[in-house]
């Protein structure tokens, strides 16, 4: 059946969009706009140099504010001494570094495995709205601020400790439950997306020989998913050395190294809070330096893992 | 057989455990909190000033101080960090040293804790650049803390816009500019909006940074100079200096219930904003 | 009887990185007709496509060498204006992509980026060009729902009227019917034989039939060269080269 086309399209129609001369040609007339789409450009990418600037300027600043007393007493003695008493300018860190890995250690040995279950517990075993419930819950958790799980461990946590085990209650156990909570979130969500991005054909190979869910999750699907686990507890301990605030309401403060899990602990992040206040010259000079330590440690710790798992992609892995 | 169906009978356990555990915890942070805080909350507890250093009165001024300093940081990290997302997505070349980079150092920064912010701050805006403990100081040291969170998300958002778009677009005669204006940025937009939303939830609980540059006065902050203190940071002075719990307990509530409504809204925007969109 | 030459392809060449995926194109496409590109996937008739309508610069690593003529003007030339030369040269593709917003807001999308603000000019605009795609009577009376709950069919015709609303000279389609089903496919070159009296019409097709109903010429691509190229009926009937003969009685592809 033929259709007529019943418009006419003359070439210069009054509602012709070329411009008014009937020469439709297609030479560069003009170059404001070429040098508009350029000037955006480069603002824009001026936008993405200031990641750069900051990272420069953050490394520059701590850097400078922190190095004079590392070169004033030595590295050596900055990092290994016993005592921290800036009234009498003594600067040695031993003790709240001690403190701040033995928080962060005993958070992952409880946070670690509880967190591999759960992910796992989402990935594979939960049915689907149970898991997006949990899945909710976990990224709610996600979303408290430090202060207020600072402030339920004060609350809550560090009377029962009191009460039931021993001791003032602020103490490294108290630190460890707290920062564990905090870092279970991490923990849950890395591993679980490296869980459930295993290929479902490992899983199918190992069921059709006859394995039962449990074995395949713990022999196949686990080691599949071990360099996103893994990844995940490397950076929940760097997010569990980086915590300040819920650490420094639940632990006590007090500069001795710790003698049980029921002592109180000072970590390298409560000093400087706590400190800063009213902190000036060498003092403050020392408190930079801490900054500057753990920036270091948390910084190369990050690349590692950045690096691990880019590699890790170029490789092929998920 | 029977050994084996034990052992993974446990296993069974363990695992709805570790998912009790999760709800217990939630449930006991934010119900705890919720009982003991929901008396402390009132017309005046939100609208009075705080006196006596807390120990009476209200939380006006910590509450306006949360706001406008997010407010602060909002306004140079979207721009900033959206825009950083559409040079990457858009114009650079995608094995060129400097997308690398900055890909790079906003990882890196998405890894900093917040006391070595707060530290930065402190030496840079506050002493090096002579602003003072204020909202600028404290709002430019946010702004650099989300702004991580900002790129990734728009990042990933635009990179999500279908391909057909662009090419559609550009076939018709659009130039890049109007593409990006006018098709890509719009599509993006539910990807955008949840990762401002998921920004603002950060700054609001951010302490240790906002401690060492914004101060801890309570005054009313009007001007961008003025220090201010926000409703974290009078957390940890109640609680620290056992001023007043059930002022605390207050203030602890608040701030659950803000995290509690932006992480909804940060769903909502997610699925509603992209449903109507298809 | 032959017409002008709209588009002459002289020499063109087609590099991805290091790979080569045209080798001395040379064509002539005549004005008002429709010049249909066969041959089994991969050939080179795409690339060779977006090469009038320069979208192969979109792909990093792409270099082209040759020349095409538009009017006897080359188009690779550094004082040309490619957003005008794409104005001028329209594309349909493969997959029918509809923009997330109204039907209207779809076919004004080309004349707004051009500069036309007026809502009086683009509601003619938008008019004409569905009455030019036959799609006016089907849409007529929800132009402000969105463009994606129209069907396949329906959002193809909406592009090629989108297409038609910036009033280009040549349409260029690429596999514009493989998405649809046989019905729509029907319209779609029932619409290409309207078209070709004002437009110029490239179109890319993986199936033979479909260009021996709708082309006046038709070119046969394999491995990046132009193996063959003449009129539709000659080319079919009396195929000039062995491997087009190959190709036309299925023995591959």
């Amino acid at each position: 059946m033929n259709k007529q086309i019943t418009t006419q399209i003359p070439n210069s129609s009054p509602l012709s969009i070329s411009s008014n001369s009937s020469d439709r040609g297609i030479i560069k007339n003009g170059s404001a706009k070429i040098n508009k789409e350029a000037l955006i450009e480069k603002i824009l990418a001026l936008c993405a140099g200031i990641s750069i600037l900051a990272i420069i300027l953050i490394t520059l600043f701590i850097f400078v504010r922190g190095l004079p007393l590392i070169f004033d007493i030595g590295l050596g003695d900055f990092l290994f001494k016993m005592e921290w008493n800036p009234t009498k300018d003594v600067f040695g860190i031993l003790p709240m570094a001690f403190g701040s890995l033995g928080v962060t250690f005993a958070a992952l040995l409880w946070a670690v495995p509880v967190g591999i279950i759960a992910a796992v517990f989402l990935a594979e075993i939960a049915p689907p709205q149970v898991a997006g419930i949990i899945r909710n819950m976990v990224e709610l958790l996600a979303g408290i601020p430090s202060v207020v799980y600072g402030f339920f461990g004060l609350i809550v946590i560090v009377p029962f400790i009191r009460n039931f085990l021993g001791g003032n209650g602020l103490s490294v156990l108290a630190g460890a439950i707290v920062l564990g909570i905090m870092i279970l979130p991490t923990i849950i969500s890395i591993s679980r997306d490296s869980i459930a991005a295993v290929p479902q054909e490992y899983k199918e190979g190992s069921l059709a020989l006859g394995a039962t869910h449990y074995q395949t999750i713990g022999r196949v699907i686990i080691p599949a998913a071990r360099s996103g686990i893994i990844t995940s507890i490397i950076l929940g301990m760097g997010r569990a050395i980086g915590e300040t605030m819920a650490v420094v309401m639940v632990t006590g403060n007090s500069t001795i190294i710790p003698t049980s899990i029921l002592s109180p602990v000072r970590t390298m992040t409560s000093t400087i809070v706590l400190e800063m206040g009213y902190a000036s010259g060498d003092h403050q000079t020392a408190l930079f330096a801490i900054g500057m330590i753990l920036f270091i440690f948390i910084v190369a710790l990050n690349l590692v893992v950045n690096l691990a798992v880019k590699a890790g992609k170029l490789n092929g892995r998920g | 057989m029977g050994a084996a169906n034990t052992k993974e009978r446990i296993l069974n356990i363990l695992f709805w455990l570790s998912a009790l555990l999760i709800v217990g915890i939630l449930i006991a942070i934010i119900g705890y909190v919720a009982v003991k805080g929901v008396s402390a909350i009132s017309w005046d507890f939100i609208f009075q000033a705080p006196s006596r250093a807390g120990k009476e009165g209200g939380i006006s001024t910590t509450i306006v101080g949360t706001l406008y300093l997010t407010l602060v940081a909002l306004v140079m990290a979207v721009p900033l960090g959206v825009g950083t997302a559409i040079y990457l997505e858009e114009y650079a070349e995608h094995q060129s040293r400097f997308a690398y980079l900055v890909n790079l150092t906003s990882e890196t920064l998405a890894g900093i804790p917040s006391i070595i912010f707060g530290l930065f701050g402190f030496v840079f805006f506050v002493i090096f650049l002579n602003l003072g403990w204020s909202i600028l100081s404290g709002g430019m040291t946010l702004a650099i803390m989300v702004l991580p969170t900002i790129i990734r998300t728009s990042q990933e958002s635009i990179s999500s816009v279908p391909v057909e778009y662009r090419e559609n677009s550009l076939a018709l005669g659009a130039s890049k500019l109007q593409t990006i204006r006018k098709i890509i940025i719009p599509s993006a937009m539910p990807g955008i909006i949840t990762g401002v939303i998921l920004a603002t939830g950060r700054a609001v609980g951010e302490t240790a940074a906002v401690i060492l540059t914004a101060g801890s006065s309570l005054g009313m902050p009007i001007l961008l100079s003025d220090p201010a203190r926000t409703m974290s940071v009078h957390l940890y002075m109640l609680a620290m200096e056992g001023i007043s719990m059930e002022r605390a307990f207050g203030t602890a509530f608040l701030i659950i219930i803000l995290v509690i409504i932006i992480n909804y809204l940060a769903n909502l925007s997610l699925r509603r904003l992209s449903h109507s969109l298809r | 009887m032959t017409n002008a030459i709209k588009l002459k392809a002289q020499d063109v060449k087609v590099f991805y990185q290091k790979y080569q995926a045209l080798y001395d194109i040379n064509m002539d496409i005549q004005e008002n007709r429709v010049t249909a590109l066969i041959g089994p996937s991969g050939c080179g008739k795409s690339t060779f496509l977006r090469t009038i309508n320069r979208l192969n610069e979109l792909i990093e690593g792409t270099a082209i060498k040759g020349q095409i003529y538009l009017d006897g003007k080359p188009i690779y030339d550094k004082d040309v204006n490619v957003v005008a030369l794409r104005k001028r040269v329209g594309m349909v593709f493969q997959k029918p992509s509809v923009f997330p917003m109204s039907i209207y807001e779809n076919v004004a999308y080309g004349p707004r980026i051009h500069g036309i603000q007026q809502k009086s000019q683009l509601d003619d605009i938008v008019e004409r060009s569905l009455k030019l795609a036959n799609l006016w009577g089907e849409v007529s009376d929800r132009l402000n729902s969105p463009a994606v709950r129209m069907s396949g069919g329906q959002q193809q015709r909406l592009i090629i009227a989108r297409v038609l609303a910036v009033e280009p000279e040549v349409i260029l389609m690429d596999e514009p019917a493989s998405a649809l089903d046989p019905i729509s496919t029907s319209k779609l070159e029932e619409l290409i034989s309207q078209l070709k009296e004002h437009y110029t019409i490239v179109i890319v097709t993986h199936n033979m039939q479909q260009a021996a109903r709708v082309s006046d010429y038709t070119g046969f691509f394999l491995n990046g060269y132009l193996v063959e190229f003449n009129r539709t009926e000659e080319l079919f009937v009396n195929p000039r080269d062995k491997r087009t003969e190959d190709y036309i009685t299925g023995r591959f592809g």
